[in-house]
């Protein structure tokens, strides 16, 4: 046996060999002096809104290889403890169990949408650990934990609706159309339009929330396109923004139409933006970062770039105007309070939080009592002079226009029917 | 009755276990998995006293599990009641759903019985989708109670109930089996017509089957909004649950009791394990593989893969 | 509602009940002539959509594309039902049960191999004839779903004369009335359903290209079309070719009604609502053997 070994094994090889058992005997004692900060969350990865929570994943990434390349947290190097809920809210309640209990992480970050988010916060509340909010919209205004802090740049649905009916106004509309998914964060940006349509001068001649999943939308547009409203709000989701705004370029939906768009979901998807092409001009919609001068906070540039050269390998969306800079400001944010305080006590980092403002790739940020953005930033953008097939022109500034709100505005609305010649 | 002795001290030991355990298991993860693995051996036993012991196979298990959360929930909105009127009401709404659709196996045989399942499904969900006093397509949130004397959380009081129901559900199901009920059931599994010209009151049977089953699915769901804290439409009629609830049954057996409950625990393990551990699309990969590499491999299920290899170590 | 909104509707649900048709006709062949439990049938869908998304990015049009791809599905159908036959039909038993959880199976690992190769995010196809429309006087009728009408009406009425007009179409309605009459015949029945469960993968390929045309696709898509196809499978009275069009298109119908009317979202209840009262009246469906 030796003998064979010696023939075939080269000395080298053996010394190599020894190294590295050394090194592993010897590893154990430097491991403990860093031992890694644990952050542990759950995000989908499989089901409805894993387009969204794969590309939030890679941010994150970023920010933990940024944040380890500089040497780490408090010395320590930075883990991320991730499991993959499905999208499938029932999932929650045992993986922060797990996270908690069995993981033993440092920090909590909460899964991605409402959804997924609220079956988690009487957990969060009861052991009053320290919660980053990941997009879930409101999630807190039951419960009032005092350790939660939402990286979402708006607070509540009013904050949504403000910017739209100025916009409303600004177009001299009269009547409105409502068409909204009937699934949850449609629904409630639906209902906080219906709730203002009457204090903003406005007349509802179309209302009606359709079954998700709904395969064609033409004639629901043609009876939409009957009323002939001026205002057409829609409040939708991936698959149903890209069969509504195909189904509007078919039919047309009249020359009545000022603004249409407003709440939907998957126009911030560079697949989808890219596969609907000139079929968009017009549209205008929420957004929460767009390539536009007014949002080109420190750092972000460079964060999307190189964003982007991951994302085609990773097979995420190539893009990253939605999660991405969002969720590695999630990172910033933790960091900072880390950082300031050189503690990992939630109820300190937690008072930090609240006290502080935090400088992150998407702006600097300042929390309300709730843990909602102080001063949300909801923009609204209209897409302008798109082609088809052609990936690259998002990237760049003048397409996706800011229209409202007035401290960030790049342009000023034009009416749809205009915006499309 | 033979092995009813045995049968019922198997089940006492469950039990005591079970509230040992909350009292010593310090891990409060070990609960939240268990409780799900335990909801799956309802879900699965249930389902099998009407799809393995009758063969009518019902596809809306999701429905009825979610007919019960949402019985729990509506009755939690309008009269904050107590957990265990919340439970007998479920299954009186899920026993009588079970009811409705086995009596329409008077004229639905096969896979016309297991479309017109799904459509019940389908009209729950949209219903429920509509109905603003449960939280609509938004879902809503549920508050648990403190936890009762003698628990230290909530969610350990919930195991144990959740185990006392699993021990319902099996002994059930082991009565169905094993008393003339069982025989008449599986006389008009293998041929209804015959059966029926024998004088097996293949009707009466098949409504008690239905509405047992549907009674114990609910059942099975009546504590989830306390177990989630939330409810929301999607996720509690979820396809997962009518999948599992008909393919733990078949990887475990389904002519005896303990096949759905082996193959719920073996299922539903597997994937609280790999949610936690490889934990990306990976996840559906494995069930994919293990359905796969089960149907293939146990024709008859776990339990049958046993019984053969007994037999052949018999005869050596 | 106006009478031209109404025949608007109605028009827009019998276009769309073409395309529900088009995807189950495949369905109907596997399930309704074969009794195999082909739930993995809209994965294969899902599957034919990314095939045609897939060479949709070397420049070939979705519908060729699904024509090209409609050998190798065929070939991928042959292999499926031949594993299918020689594991759970020849050995008996309750095959239909087991079959059941097996093609489930199938569809999970086909929307993780479709996840690892494609990634998650949604995926559309372009072609000159999506995203326009044909006027008729004031009705707009959009092109891809006229493509869908063109396809429902291919596969079924091909179909149909195939399974009435040739010698193994004739052979394939029998084995599904009785197999041992066929081999009597001098016909293997086995043979002759290798060749039909092949005929209803190979459909796939070409309704899947009509899946992505019509609308966007991502993998876990075909979990939603599985009440669908197997409602109009069903409806239409398991293996009647002019049956599955007929169930599309009250299913279509009745869809676009109930979106026009004052709840749109009832319209699933209304949908499998109208499927469990035809079922009551016509327990073998519309035009069941």
């Amino acid at each position: 046996m030796m003998k064979y070994l010696r023939a075939h094994f080269p000395w080298s090889a053996w010394t190599l060999l020894s190294a590295i058992l050394l090194a592993t005997i010897f590893t154990p004692a430097t491991a403990q002096n860093a031992k890694p900060i644990r952050i542990g969350l759950s995000m989908a990865q499989t089901g409805a809104l894993s387009g969204a929570g794969k590309s939030g994943l890679l941010g994150m990434q970023i920010w933990r290889d940024d944040v380890n390349s500089r040497g780490g947290l408090l010395g320590r190097p930075v883990e991320l403890v991730v499991y993959d809920d499905q999208s499938n809210p029932a999932m929650a309640p045992g993986i922060y169990t797990k996270l908690l209990d069995v993981d033993k992480v440092d920090l909590l970050i909460a899964p991605y949408s409402t959804n997924v988010a609220a079956p988690i916060m009487p957990l969060v509340k009861q052991r009053d650990v320290l919660l980053i909010g990941n997009f879930a919209l409101d999630a807190n205004a039951q419960l009032r934990h005092d350790k939660y802090f939402n990286i979402m740049p708006w607070a509540s649905v009013k904050d949504a609706t403000l910017p739209l009916f100025s916009l409303c106004k600004k177009l001299g509309a009269k009547t409105i159309a409502v068409l909204a998914a009937d699934a949850e964060f449609a629904q409630t940006f639906a209902d906080g339009i219906r709730a203002g349509v009457k204090a903003n001068g406005l007349e509802s001649v179309y209302d009606q929330n359709y079954p998700p999943n709904t395969v064609d939308f033409s004639s629901m547009i043609r009876a939409l396109r009957a009323t002939k409203p001026d205002v057409v709000f829609v409040a939708s989701y991936p698959s149903d923004s890209s069969a509504i705004i195909r189904a509007v370029n078919e039919i047309g939906v009249g020359s009545s139409v000022k603004l249409f768009g407003g709440g939907m979901v998957g126009l911030q998807n560079a697949s989808i933006m890219e596969s609907l092409g000139s079929a968009l001009n017009g549209v205008v919609n929420y957004h929460v970062w767009a390539p536009e001068k007014t949002m080109n906070f420190p750092g972000v540039l460079d964060f999307i770039e190189r964003y982007q050269a991951k994302a085609k390998q990773a097979k995420v969306d190539q893009l990253g105007f939605y999660l991405p800079p969002f969720n590695y400001a999630i990172g910033q944010l933790l960091a900072d309070a880390v950082t300031a305080t050189k503690s990992l006590d939630h109820k300190i980092l937690a008072k930090y939080l609240h006290e502080n403002e935090v400088k992150t790739v998407v702006g600097n940020i300042r929390f309300s009592a709730t843990g909602e953005w102080a001063n949300p930033r909801i923009v609204y953008v209209q897409f302008r002079g798109i082609t088809d097939k052609n990936l690259e022109q998002f990237r760049a500034a003048g397409k996706q226009v800011i229209v409202a709100p007035d401290g960030f505005k790049t342009g000023e609305v034009s009416p749809f029917s205009q915006a499309r010649e | 009755m033979r092995g009813w002795g045995r049968f019922s001290v198997g089940a006492s030991v469950v039990l005591f276990t079970a509230l040992v355990l909350t009292r010593v298991a310090a891990n409060e993860y070990f609960f939240f998995a268990g409780y799900v693995v335990l909801q799956f051996v309802v879900l699965a036993t249930a389902w099998n006293i009407l799809g393995g012991y009758a063969g009518y196979v019902n596809f809306g298990a999701g429905a009825f599990f979610a007919a019960g959360a949402y019985t729990a929930v509506a009755l939690m909105k309008l009269f904050s009641a107590p957990l265990p009127i919340q439970l007998i009401a479920a299954m009186c709404v899920t026993g009588l759903m079970g009811f409705v659709i086995g009596a329409m196996t008077l004229r639905l045989r096969g896979i016309f019985f297991s479309i017109a399942t799904v459509a019940v499904a389908v009209i729950c969900e949209t219903v429920v989708m509509n109905w603003s006093l449960v939280g609509g397509a938004r879902g809503t949130t549920v508050l648990p109670p403190p936890p009762p004397e003698g628990f230290s959380s909530y969610a350990r009081m919930l195991f144990v109930l959740m185990t006392a129901i699993a021990l319902l559900a099996v002994t059930l199901a082991r009565h169905i089996e094993t008393s003339k009920i069982g025989r008449g059931l599986r006389a008009l599994r293998d041929n209804e017509e015959a059966a029926e010209s024998v004088g097996v009151p293949t009707l009466r049977l098949k409504l008690f089957a239905a509405t047992a089953s549907g009674a114990l699915m609910g059942l099975a769901g009546a504590p989830f909004p306390l177990y989630m804290n939330f409810i929301e439409p999607t996720s509690a009629f979820s396809l997962n649950y009518a999948v599992s609830a008909l393919a733990m049954p078949i990887i475990g057996g389904t002519q005896i009791w303990i096949g759905p409950v082996i193959g719920a625990l073996l299922l539903a393990s597997v994937q609280q394990i790999v949610t936690v551990t490889v934990s990306s699309e990976l996840n559906v990969l494995i069930v994919g593989v293990l359905l796969v590499v089960f149907v293939v491999a146990a024709p008859n299920g776990i339990v049958g893969l046993a019984q053969k290899l007994h037999k052949r170590w018999q005869r050596r | 509602m106006h009478f031209d909104l109404l025949a608007e509707a109605i028009v827009a649900g019998l276009m769309l009940g073409c395309f529900y048709a088009a995807v189950s006709v495949g369905l109907s062949v596997a399930f309704g002539l074969l009794d195999v439990p082909q739930i993995a049938h809209p994965a294969f869908l899902v599957l034919g959509a990314y095939g045609a998304y897939f060479l949709g990015q070397y420049g070939v049009d979705p519908l060729l594309a699904g024509a090209l791809l409609t050998p190798v599905f065929f070939l991928g159908g042959l292999a499926l039902y031949r594993f299918y036959h020689a594991t759970f039909e020849r050995r008996g038993g309750d095959a239909g049960l087991r079959g059941l959880a097996f093609f489930f199976g199938v569809s999970f690992i086909l929307e993780v191999l479709l996840i690892l190769s494609f990634g998650v995010d949604q995926r559309m196809v372009e072609a000159p004839y999506i995203g326009k429309s044909l006027a008729l006087g004031e009705m707009r009728l959009p092109l891809r779903m006229l493509i869908a009408v063109g396809v429902a009406l291919l596969l079924t009425l091909a179909l149909s004369a195939y399974l009435s007009k040739t010698f193994t179409g004739r052979a394939i309605k029998a084995v599904a009335q009785d197999e041992m009459a066929l081999s009597l015949m001098g016909a293997d029945p086995v043979r002759i359903k290798h060749w039909a469960f092949a005929i209803a993968t190979a459909t796939c390929a070409l309704a899947g290209a009509l899946l992505i045309i019509v609308n966007p696709v991502e993998p876990g898509l075909g979990r939603l079309y599985i009440g669908r196809t197997f409602c109009v499978a069903v409806l239409a009275g398991l293996g009647s070719m002019p049956g599955t069009l007929v169930a599309g298109m009250i299913l279509g119908v009745a869809e676009s009604l109930v979106l026009n009317s004052l709840g749109a979202s009832w319209a699933p209840a209304v949908a499998f609502g109208l499927l469990l009262l035809i079922l009551a009246v016509r327990p073998s469906g519309l035009f069941g053997r």
